[in-house]
């Protein structure tokens, strides 16, 4: 299934505003917010906390329908949760505390009826070997450490193949030395198959490092600001890096005064 | 004291820079020491608990004896061996098996109607008002209140045990699985649905294992009640069908003044009770919630 450049993007988010409610008020967390995410791309949506970058990944998910604007993964509107959108969560707690490792992968794959038991063990090792947890296939989660189970939940997402992969924060409740190791393994995972992930972040190194495509939103409600090209993978010049780093910052925080104005 | 020029680099000799190779693991030998056999045994809680009830039992014996009483307080040894005697004779384990099955019988059927009235309150909102509104209605309810009710709805005999039974089981159960399933994180709902569970497989294959911990508290409380109320209940009526159960026994031995034989079938309440929740519920919790990190 390749695509080639220009054709129809994979994923389609046009003019998407979602609103939640709380307890006292009905908040708007994106207003009009328009992206293309292509195949075999690493999107990133940045933005300070309270941009609705999360609430954005789980419309895609399928767990909020948005109020205006549709989304559309593979010219399908997405209406419902669903195994070609695997999420990867920021939280520990995501993967089933009375399952193993290899249990839990092997879950996913077969209660959507994806896999025979016997196709989906074999899938399921390979996913783990992958992620370099093989020797941890038969621990329980609560025995893992948090980068431990940040992988094995991306071991499980990837199991699936699905169209594209959610990941909404996986790294930041990660200590800084395993977020930058698990940066480059996801980099080092992304090499061998290209496939296609949407990666929520706030930080703006993390940004530069893993994504081909940056979409900057602002706050309250998240709007979208720019889009831009990260540098190309295996490209690593420090000072190229620093310059997109400091045009970020820039554009994410320079112009306060602009944005009273489009409140009003 | 002198100042240094500050035009001038501050060097400092005398703290160089340093590395090492640090020596592998394997070469270090054995990095994990075992305990000794004192340390292992005071770990072992199972014993910790037996040098307990033994010290229970010494103290038992020397009070009865000091008070010299035996209608009142009769010893350890005279329970033990009124104890012994009427399992010998056979009259205890059938009184045993009597209550062990209507007590059986009510727990089922409570639980049953526990998951039917959970399941509800998972698929609609009106159960959840339904089953809130009706467990904090009957909870402190204390169930043997609902006896003359039942004796007069049921008559005498085993419907009235399993009603007045099912009443103290449904609540505590009922509460603590829907406390349980609300209280599962939103993440995991998520996961679950994300894999594609819907309906009773969500129920089934990620609720109800979510939730065990909370359930099984649940299971553990409604198998206290249900004990209690089904003795207490005996303790009123018994001898339905020619044959009655523990709390018959006892009350049977206390109008005889046999208080060995009264003390021996409280004896036996106390073991089953002991046996059930360090042999039965403890094994599943090993099993499950523990070997899942779920609970410490």
């Amino acid at each position: 299934m390749s695509v080639e450049p220009g054709a129809a993007p994979l994923l389609d988010v046009r003019g998407v505003t979602l609103q939640y409610r709380t307890r006292e008020h009905l908040v708007t967390a994106t207003y009009r917010v328009d992206f293309q995410v292509r195949q075999a791309d690493r999107f990133v949506l940045l933005g300070p906390s309270g941009c609705g970058k999360s609430t954005l990944l789980k419309a895609i998910g399928g767990f909020l329908t948005p109020v205006e604007g549709e989304i559309r993964l593979q010219g399908e509107p997405i209406c419902k949760p669903g195994p070609d959108r695997m999420i990867v969560f920021q939280e520990f707690d995501q993967l089933l505390p009375w399952k193993t490792v290899k249990q839990n992968v092997v879950f996913a794959l077969t209660t959507g009826g994806l896999l025979s038991a016997r196709d989906a063990q074999e899938r399921a090792l390979h996913a783990i070997d992958k992620v370099g947890l093989s020797r941890f296939a038969d621990a329980y989660p609560h025995t893992l450490s948090g980068g431990m189970k940040q992988r094995v939940a991306i071991a499980r997402a990837m199991a699936m193949e699905p169209a594209i992969l959610l990941m909404d924060e996986p790294f930041a409740a990660l200590d800084a030395l395993t977020r930058r190791k698990m940066q480059d393994e996801l980099l080092q995972l992304w090499d061998d198959t290209h496939f296609t992930v949407l990666f929520v972040t706030h930080s703006i190194p993390e940004a530069v490092i893993v994504g081909n495509r940056i979409l900057l939103l602002s706050p309250l409600p998240g709007q979208v600001k720019a889009e831009l090209n990260s540098l190309p993978r295996g490209e690593c010049d420090a000072g190229r890096l620093k310059t997109l780093e400091d045009q970020i910052h820039r554009i994410l925080f320079s112009d306060r005064v602009e944005e009273m104005k489009e409140v009003r | 004291m002198s100042h240094s020029n500050p035009l001038e680099p501050i060097v400092c000799p005398e703290r160089p820079e340093r590395h090492f190779q640090p020596v592998p693991p394997e070469a270090l030998g054995a990095l994990a020491k075992p305990l000794t056999l004192r340390e292992k045994a005071w770990n072992n809680g199972a014993l910790r608990k037996t040098a307990l009830l033994i010290l229970l039992g010494v103290l038992w014996e020397g009070y009865a004896r000091i008070i010299n009483n035996p209608l009142l307080v009769p010893t350890f040894s005279s329970t033990v061996q009124a104890f012994i005697e009427a399992f010998a004779s056979g009259v205890l384990p059938g009184r045993v098996a009597y209550s062990v099955r209507v007590l059986l019988m009510g727990y089922a059927a409570g639980i049953g109607l526990a998951a039917l009235l959970t399941a509800f309150s998972v698929v609609s909102r009106f159960g959840t008002d339904l089953l809130e509104t009706l467990s904090s209605m009957f909870n402190p309810l204390p169930a043997i209140a609902l006896l003359p009710l039942a004796l007069l709805w049921f008559g005498l005999g085993n419907p009235s045990l399993i009603f007045v039974m099912v009443h103290s089981v449904l609540w505590p159960v009922a509460l603590n699985t829907h406390s349980g399933f609300t209280a599962v994180s939103t993440t995991l709902r998520m996961v679950g649905q994300n894999c594609g569970l819907r309906g009773l497989s969500y129920v089934l294959k990620l609720l109800i294992p979510a939730a065990f911990p909370s359930i099984l508290t649940g299971l553990k409380i409604g198998w206290a009640f249900a004990w209690r109320t089904l003795i207490a209940a005996e303790l009123v009526f018994g001898v339905s069908a020619g044959q009655g159960g523990l709390g018959w026994f006892i009350y049977e031995n206390k109008n005889q003044l046999e208080i060995p034989s009264v003390f021996a079938g409280l004896f036996c309440v106390i073991l089953i009770g002991l046996a059930v929740e360090n042999l039965i519920f403890r094994n599943i919790e090993l099993r499950t919630v523990r070997r899942w990190g779920m609970q410490g």
